[in-house]
């Protein structure tokens, strides 16, 4: 329960979104009073706006629109930047919101082109996973028994780094990641409009969540027979070089993933790599 | 002749287990999914995922077990070939899954490590810490990235599907589906077309499912006259953290690992549970199951938890209904190698540590095992002929259903991490059903099938276009949503009352009518939530409905679905010779039962109703039998039955089972 100024429990509190019709709209500030509950989440807020959708001073607006899944913080999908810090908004929890500062502010994340409000295209995130083979290459998904024994010291390594839920918090908050905004031609099939965006993403920055991805399946016995690959890509135009070390990655991603030791990690690979093909190995 | 496709609806284990084995046998496939598939709804799942194994093989466990622990926890609602397969399946799934790169957790010699689940007394699970579910379709969302850079798959995610594309002979020809984001409608033909988009948990408001868990896709496959079996099985999961927008899952690995359930035996005892001494906590699950203890299966401790809290009153609070799941006796640093992810969620949504003080945990809904009927082609094993084109099909020609969508693996209940195994299983075994029935097609659907296709799509964008423009009736979708999950959740769940049951029908019909008449709060064109909502909505009353009705016909007790009304009676007489008369009364009341009720609910749409009919179920692998789990007072019974058993096989010369 939160008190108001006067210590009565408080009735009310006030919202403030961010919001954008679309890619080619201009953003603007709606505000929302939002009738207070015990244990409410930024989603629960999001619901109630979505069901009244009127502003505070009373104007009817269209719900807010914003991305969600599973509301247990394993899926990812509801990353927005809440009071100034990138996060869930499942687990943001208004009673601590409104602990810190008397009203909640909710923003599209700003390294992703905004689909609408507070939705934002992500698809750059997922691309750069296939640029540097997050995958483990099996010959064939037949029964071919057990894979190779694995000590559990790799697995307790590995699977912190496997918990990456792809949200897409380090990539907000690092500063080397910058906004790639592809915007749609007229008269532009989808299939040019998908491969000019490829395009565009292959060269710009690929971010720690592939770092660490590439770090991970380097360090698994099957993954690592393309461990050069990998660690071509991560030498090749946006790769780990671009990282300027900020450490900022590591201090947002909400599930704790160690993304600067992979960043270590692979900086130390990549160039043990050059070096070996520098000397024909 | 152009290229044949395969549209898969739905990207969770089940859809992208099908899609990569599909990729495999040089099919191409198109992949719709609400979200990108990474974040589908099996990332959810935490405990496990089981098969027999080495170890549990040489303390006397086999496939058979396994196939037996699931009919049994199943009250034998479930056809027994395809369990059967399903089981002998499931070592070699999790030596697939592992070779994908799924970091399961290690013995110290670095063999896979297993745990014990609900239902069974042999350690089959399977885990990666407590997000095994997450892991296991992290692995699987690979592989098909994998394919989708070789130009194999290609993933339409935020993609609505809207409906199957029936030709005049009511075969499946395509799907029409919108994008979410640009609200483009568009028609797909297909070859076959997969539906894996698994439960329809927000038929019940909150549940311990995604925000995407509608059921609408399956919902609009029953409107296209496929048919929904047993609808009215519904799991409420024993161990669940409240919330005002979800009710969040706390792993049955809490008691896998250990983790014991108790209350106060002094009502609402405000004393700190940690200072309350042995001899004041009642462990009524171990109390009353001393055999299987905590981890008897779901149902059951469902029902127990809710009647000590309902019944007996003695709920740890006063103003919420919730007793404790202790883990505090257990090593901290065990605790977070073998369940981190779960404790975390509790911590960070409750704000307590449960390596230190006891959960508050209530039952909430959690799985359907009902579901898209689905179709099996029998071995002479006692299995399935893999690779025939009828498994997994809907009784509509080349409409498949797999995963929690499918009705085919649970039966009455679901023991806990079979879920995992039943979605990758499905999705691995109708790949080549699908290969199979495509050899067999001379025409692709994308030569014989655009007009019919563009046709259909025409139809689906008027009836979108016409819900845009749609003005008064002022109702509000996301209120109505939230009076059908209030009823539905009184009606339905735990204890079922026929008056509830009926009086509940006539409002989620009142709630329908008016549904209908949802006034849309955003018109636009580009992202709009609303009417994908609105749409959603809707979908829901058919399933609402025959939930309801399949329940309110289904005059017995069996796994999930319980009615104190017809409970069959527990023992009272107190002395030997009076026990065995109420013994062998039980017995025959259990077998008159067996033969009325030991069918499948089956339900086909009738414009806004569903109507039953009940199918029989294949019970020749192992004959159904009291299911007691070794309640105490209960033993008679089970002494009983097994004498009448021996009988039998002794009269039919076979061997005894049970």
């Amino acid at each position: 329960m939160i008190k108001d100024a006067y210590g009565e429990t408080l009735k009310h509190f006030s919202v403030k979104v961010r919001r954008q019709a679309g890619p080619n709209a201009k953003p603007y500030w709606e505000n929302f009073r939002v009738e207070y509950e015990s244990d409410m989440n930024v989603i629960s807020v999001l619901q109630k706006i979505a069901a009244m959708s009127k502003t505070a001073d009373g104007r009817t607006t269209t719900p807010v629109a914003w991305d969600c899944g599973c509301l247990e913080e394993v899926c990812g999908a509801c990353t927005m930047v809440i009071n100034g810090r990138v996060r869930q908004s499942c687990s943001a929890l208004v009673d601590r919101l409104l602990g810190d500062s008397k009203e909640i502010t909710l923003e599209p994340m700003s390294k992703f082109p905004v689909v609408r409000d507070l939705v934002v295209d992500r698809s750059r995130l997922f691309h750069n996973l296939k640029r540097v083979k997050a995958w483990v290459p099996v010959d064939t998904y037949y029964d071919m028994g057990p894979g190779p024994l694995q000590p559990r010291s790799q697995q307790e390594e590995n699977y912190p780094l496997s918990e990456c839920m792809s949200c897409g918090c380090c990539l907000e908050a690092c500063p080397q990641f910058t906004k790639v905004e592809v915007k749609r031609q007229a008269n532009e099939t989808d299939e040019q409009f998908e491969a000019r965006k490829a395009a565009a993403y292959d060269t710009a920055f690929l971010g720690p969540h592939a770092i660490s991805q590439a770090m991970l399946f380097n360090n698994h016995p099957t993954g690592k027979n393309i461990a050069d690959e990998r660690l071509e890509a991560l030498s090749g135009p946006g790769g780990i070089q671009v990282c300027g070390n900020a450490q900022n990655c590591v201090a947002v991603c909400p599930k704790h993933i160690p993304l600067t030791t992979s960043i270590g990690r692979a900086g130390r690979a990549v160039t043990l790599n050059k070096l070996r093909k520098w000397f024909g190995r | 002749m152009s290229k044949q496709r395969v549209v898969v609806v739905g990207g969770g284990l089940a859809g992208l287990s099908c899609t990569m084995k599909l990729c495999e046998l040089g099919l191409d496939v198109d992949l719709i999914s609400l979200v990108p598939v990474k974040r589908s709804h099996s990332v959810c799942a935490q405990g496990g995922i089981n098969s027999c194994n080495d170890q549990t093989r040489q303390l006397g466990d086999s496939e058979w077990l396994h196939l037996d622990d699931t009919v049994y926890g199943g009250d034998f609602l479930q056809h027994q070939p395809p369990v059967k397969e399903m089981a002998m399946w499931g070592p070699k799934i999790i030596d697939l899954m592992d070779r994908l790169g799924v970091p399961f957790n290690r013995t110290g010699e670095g063999f896979i490590d297993r745990r014990r689940f609900g239902g069974t007394l042999y350690k089959r699970t399977a885990f990666a810490g407590a997000t095994t579910g997450q892991q296991l379709l992290y692995a699987l969302d690979e592989q098909v990235r994998r394919w989708e850079v070789e130009g194999r798959v290609k993933k339409y995610e935020h993609w609505d599907f809207l409906g199957p594309v029936l030709n005049d002979a009511g075969v499946c020809r395509g799907v029409v589906a919108q994008n979410l984001l640009t609200m483009e409608i568009r028609a797909l033909p297909a070859e076959a077309v997969v539906i894996a988009t698994g439960g329809p948990g927000l038929v019940y408001g909150r549940s311990t499912m995604s925000v995407m868990c509608t059921g609408s896709a399956a919902s609009r496959c029953f409107q296209a006259g496929a048919k929904y079996a047993n609808g009215e099985f519904i799991q409420v999961h024993p161990t669940a953290i409240p919330g005002a927008d979800k009710l969040r899952l706390m792993s049955e690995s809490a008691r896998g690992e250990g983790g014991r359930v108790w209350v106060p035996r002094k009502p609402q005892d405000p004393r700190d549970p940690k200072a309350i001494p042995e001899s004041e906590r009642f462990y009524f699950l171990e109390e009353r199951y001393p055999k299987y203890g905590n981890l008897v299966p779901r149902d059951i401790a469902t029902r127990e938890i809710f009647d000590v809290c309902v019944n007996e009153g003695l709920s740890v609070d006063k103003d919420r209904l919730c007793v404790y799941l202790d883990l505090t006796h257990i090593p901290a640093s065990e605790l977070d190698r073998k369940l981190g992810g779960i404790l975390d969620i509790y911590q960070k949504f409750q704000g307590v540590d449960p390596r230190k003080t006891p959960m508050k945990i209530f039952p909430a809904v959690h799985y359907s095992m009902g579901g898209l009927w689905v179709d099996y082609q029998r071995h002479g094993d006692g299995g399935l002929v893999v690779g025939h084109p009828r498994n997994h099909q809907t009784n509509i020609p080349g409409l498949y259903a797999i995963g929690e969508c499918d009705y085919q693996y649970h039966g009455a209940n679901r023991l806990g991490a079979n879920s995992l195994l039943s979605c990758i299983f499905s999705g691995l075994l109708v790949a080549p059903s699908i290969e199979t029935l495509i050899k067999s097609t001379k025409r692709t659907a994308a030569e014989d099938a655009t007009n019919l296709c563009e046709q259909a799509r025409k139809d689906h964008q008027a009836r979108h276009d016409a819900m845009l423009s749609r003005t008064g009736g002022n109702e509000n979708p996301y209120l109505i949503h939230r009076e059908l999950g209030d009823v539905m959740t009184k009606a339905a769940t735990v204890v079922r009352r026929n008056d509830q049951l009926a009086a509940a029908y006539e409002t989620v019909s009142e709630l329908h009518e008016r549904a209908k008449r949802c006034s849309l709060s955003d018109t636009g064109t580009w992202t709009n939530q609303n009417v994908a909502f609105t749409r959603s909505l809707l979908d829901m009353f058919p399933l609402a409905k025959t939930i309801l009705k399949g329940a309110l016909q289904r005059d017995e007790c069996r796994g999930a679905h319980y009615k104190p009304e017809f409970a069959m009676p527990s023992l009272k007489a107190d002395t030997p010779e009076g026990r065995r008369i109420e013994a062998e009364a039980w017995c025959d009341a259990f077998e008159a039962n067996t033969a009325r009720w030991l069918k499948s609910t089956i339900a086909v749409l009738d414009g806004d109703h569903p109507l039953l009919s009940y199918e029989d179920v294949d019970t020749s692998i192992i004959p159904p039998r009291p299911r007691l789990y070794g309640l105490v007072g209960a033993e008679e019974i089970d002494a009983v039955w097994k004498e009448r058993s021996q009988r039998r096989a002794h009269e039919s010369k076979l061997q005894p089972v049970g």
